[in-house]
C-alpha cells in the first residue's frame, strides 16, 4: 500500500523537470537526425548553387584558374550564340508538344480506366510499366531503330503511301521521335489522375445525373473542376521534368543533337559545352538560365492557378 | 517519378478525403467495348518492348526491317556475343558495376532520407519551417545548376572515375523526393504511438528505431524500389563521372553500341538492351503492388 503510493507519486514529482530536459534533448536529437541532410544541403546544394552562379561570371576550363569576365558569358549566350537559341527553341517545341499531349493521353486513359471493371488493376499496372522503362538507354535504342531509315515506322507508313523516310535523320521530324517516347510514358501522370478521380465524391455524380446532365456536361461541371488540383500538380511536375530531358535525345541523336541541331535539347547543349568543350563558365550561365526559366514558369503556373484550380473548401 | 502519390498525397493535393465510388451500372456490351479498347491500347504500348525482345532473337540483318516481334529465323547468337560484352568489358563486369551503384544508392537513400524525414515529421527544432520549405524546393531544382561545381569538387577530391560521386550524395539525403515521401508517410502514423513510447521512457532515438522505423516499412519499400530502378536507368551522371572503362555500367556499355551503325551490331545491341532492362522488369513484376499502389493504401493496414 505504502510502496504503491510512493511509486504513484514519484512520476508526478519528476514530471516537470523531466519535460524540460526531454525538450532540450529532442532539439539536440533533431540535429543528429538531420545531420546527413544538412551536410548534403550545404555541401552539395547551396554551396554548388552559389559556386555555379559565381562561375557563370568567369571563364573556366577546369584546368586553369577561373578568370573573371563579368557578363561576357551572358552576352555571348543571348547575343552571339545561335546554337543557344536553337537549343532553347528545340526545348520549347519539345516541352509545349510533349507535355500537353502526354497529360491529355494520361487523363483520357485515366477516365477510361476509372470504372470498377474486372482487369482494371491489371491495365493500370501494364499502362504504368513504360514509365519505368522509358528513361533507359535500351528503350531509346529501340525508338532510334524503329524510326530509322527503312525501319519499322518508315516501312509501315510507306506501305500506306506516306513516304516520310527515316524520322531520326529528318530535321523536321526527329524531335517527334522524342515526343512519342515521352508520350509513351503517360502512365505516371495517369496513375495520379486515377487517384484523384477516386476522390471525387459519388454524390456529385448522382446529383448531376438527377439534374439530367450528359457525359460531357458532367465532365466539365464535376470532373474537370474537382480534378484540377491533380492536373495542376501533374502539369508542374511534367513541365519541370520535360525541361530537363536528356537521355532519349542523347541516344537518339548519338550524343550530338542532330540532324542539324534539331534534337539539341537544352541539357544536351549544356552537356556539350561543359563536358566536351570544358567551357564550365558558359555552361554555368546556361544552368542558371535554365533555373530561372523553370522558376518563372512554375511561378506563373502558381499565379494562374487561382483562376482554374479549385481546392476543396472553395466556393463552388 | 510521382507514381507513389496515391490516396494520402492526393488528399493533400486536393483537400478531399478519399471516397470510393459506388459501382456503376454496367452492361455487357459496354464491358466488351471497354476491354477491346484497353487491350488495343495495351498492344500498342507493349509493342516496342515485345519487338525489342523478339528482335533480340533475330539475325542482325533482319532486325531493322521485320516489324513483327516474331523472328523469321530464330537465333541465340546475339546473346552469345552480348555476354562477351563490349570494348573489352565483359557483360558481368558491366552488370556488377550497375548493381554496385544501385545497391549502394538504395542503402544510402533509405538510411539518410529516413533520418531526415523523422526529424521533419516529428521533432521540433529551430528553423524547421524554413528548412522544410527549402528541402521541398530542391525537388524542383534542376540538377544542372549544381552539377558543374559538384563535378569540380569530386574532381579535386580525385573521385572522378569512381562510383563515389554517384553514391556518396545518396548517403546525404540529396534525393529530396524520398524525404518528402517519408515525411508524408510518418505524418500518417498516429501520434499516440509516439506518446505511448514517450510515456514508456523512450527518447527520440528509441522512438525512431522501435516505433517509427518498423511502421515506415511500406515507405521504405517504395523508396527501395524507386531508388533501385532510377539509379539502374540513370545515365547523365554516369556519363559524366564514369570515365574509366573499368567502372562502366550497363547503360554506358549500351551507349558504346549506339555509334556502331552496321547492321551486324544490331543483334548484340538488342540482346544487351533486353538484359539491361531485365532487372527493372523483374523489380516491376515482383513489387508491382507497391509500385502502383504506393504508400497510403498498403500502409498501416498491411
Amino acid at each position: 500500500m505504502t510502496a504503491s503510493t510512493i511509486e504513484a507519486a514519484a512520476p508526478a514529482r519528476a514530471a516537470a523537470p523531466r519535460k524540460v530536459r526531454t525538450n532540450a534533448r529532442r532539439d539536440g536529437a533533431a540535429w543528429v537526425f538531420l545531420s546527413p541532410w544538412l551536410i548534403g544541403a550545404a555541401l552539395l546544394t547551396i554551396g554548388p548553387m552559389i559556386a555555379s552562379l559565381v562561375l557563370s561570371f568567369t571563364d573556366y576550363d577546369l584546368f586553369t584558374a577561373p578568370d573573371f569576365v563579368g557578363l561576357a558569358n551572358y552576352q555571348r549566350m543571348f547575343f552571339e550564340d545561335p546554337r543557344f537559341w536553337k537549343s532553347v527553341g528545340v526545348t520549347l517545341n519539345y516541352v509545349l508538344v510533349a507535355v500537353p499531349l502526354k497529360l491529355a493521353v494520361a487523363l483520357a486513359v485515366a477516365l477510361l480506366l476509372n470504372r470498377p471493371r474486372m482487369g482494371q488493376g491489371f491495365y493500370r499496372s501494364a499502362f504504368y510499366a513504360p514509365s519505368l522503362l522509358g528513361a533507359s538507354v535500351a528503350v531509346a535504342i529501340v525508338w532510334r531503330t524503329l524510326f530509322s531509315q527503312d525501319g519499322v515506322v518508315d516501312s509501315t507508313l510507306s506501305a500506306v503511301g506516306i513516304d516520310l523516310g527515316g524520322w531520326i535523320s529528318n530535321p523536321s521530324l526527329a524531335i517527334y521521335v522524342l515526343v512519342s517516347l515521352a508520350v509513351w510514358q503517360f502512365g505516371a501522370p495517369m496513375v495520379i489522375f486515377l487517384a484523384g478521380l477516386k476522390q471525387i465524391p459519388s454524390e456529385l455524380y448522382d446529383a448531376a445525373s438527377v439534374d439530367g446532365a450528359g457525359w460531357w456536361r458532367t465532365f466539365w461541371s464535376v470532373t474537370w473542376p474537382l480534378l484540377s488540383p491533380v492536373l495542376f500538380f501533374n502539369l508542374v511536375l511534367e513541365l519541370i521534368g520535360a525541361f530537363q530531358s536528356f537521355t532519349s535525345a542523347y541516344v537518339v541523336s548519338g550524343g550530338r543533337g542532330g540532324p542539324i541541331d534539331s534534337t539539341l535539347l537544352f541539357t544536351l547543349y549544356l552537356y556539350d559545352r561543359a563536358f566536351t568543350a570544358f567551357d564550365m563558365g558558359y555552361a554555368s550561365a546556361m544552368a542558371w538560365f535554365l533555373l530561372v526559366v523553370i522558376a518563372v514558369v512554375t511561378a506563373l503556373l502558381f499565379r494562374s492557378s487561382n483562376r482554374w484550380v479549385h481546392y476543396a473548401g472553395d466556393d463552388r | 517519378m510521382t507514381v507513389t502519390i496515391t490516396d494520402a498525397t492526393a488528399t493533400l493535393i486536393t483537400g478531399h478525403p478519399v471516397t470510393r465510388r459506388r459501382r456503376s451500372r454496367r452492361t455487357l456490351a459496354g464491358s466488351i467495348v471497354w476491354h477491346v479498347f484497353c487491350l488495343a491500347l495495351l498492344v500498342l504500348l507493349l509493342y516496342p518492348v515485345a519487338w525489342l525482345l523478339g528482335s533480340s532473337f533475330k539475325p542482325g540483318t533482319e532486325i531493322l526491317t521485320n516489324a513483327s516481334p516474331i523472328p523469321h529465323k530464330f537465333t541465340l547468337e546475339n546473346y552469345g556475343i552480348a555476354v562477351q560484352g563490349v570494348a573489352g568489358l565483359s557483360l558481368w563486369q558491366l552488370f556488377g558495376n550497375s548493381l554496385t551503384i544501385s545497391v549502394l544508392t538504395v542503402i544510402g537513400n533509405v538510411l539518410s532520407c529516413a533520418l531526415a524525414a523523422y526529424a521533419f515529421a516529428r521533432l521540433r527544432f529551430r528553423f524547421r519551417g524554413v528548412l522544410f520549405a527549402f528541402m521541398i524546393s530542391t525537388i524542383m531544382l534542376p540538377m544542372h545548376v549544381v552539377l558543374i561545381p559538384q563535378f569540380i569538387i569530386f574532381n579535386q577530391l580525385g573521385m572522378v572515375g569512381t562510383f563515389l560521386p554517384l553514391v556518396l550524395p545518396k548517403f546525404l539525403a540529396t534525393e529530396a523526393f524520398f524525404v518528402f515521401l517519408m515525411v508524408q508517410f510518418i505524418r500518417g502514423i498516429p501520434r499516440d504511438l509516439d506518446e505511448a513510447a514517450l510515456i514508456d521512457g523512450a527518447g527520440p532515438y528509441r522512438t525512431f528505431w522501435s516505433v517509427i522505423l518498423p511502421l515506415m516499412r511500406p515507405a521504405l519499400i517504395t523508396t527501395t524500389i524507386f531508388s533501385f530502378i532510377w539509379s539502374w536507368d540513370d545515365f547523365f551522371p554516369q556519363l559524366i563521372y564514369l570515365n574509366n572503362p573499368q567502372n562502366y555500367t550497363i547503360q554506358l556499355g549500351l551507349r558504346l553500341f549506339v555509334d556502331q551503325t552496321s547492321a551486324s551490331a544490331f543483334g548484340p545491341m538488342f540482346a544487351m538492351s533486353v538484359l539491361a532492362i531485365l532487372p527493372v522488369v523483374i523489380f516491376f513484376a515482383v513489387f508491382q503492388r507497391y509500385l502502383v499502389d504506393g504508400m497510403a493504401t498498403s500502409g498501416l493496414k498491411g
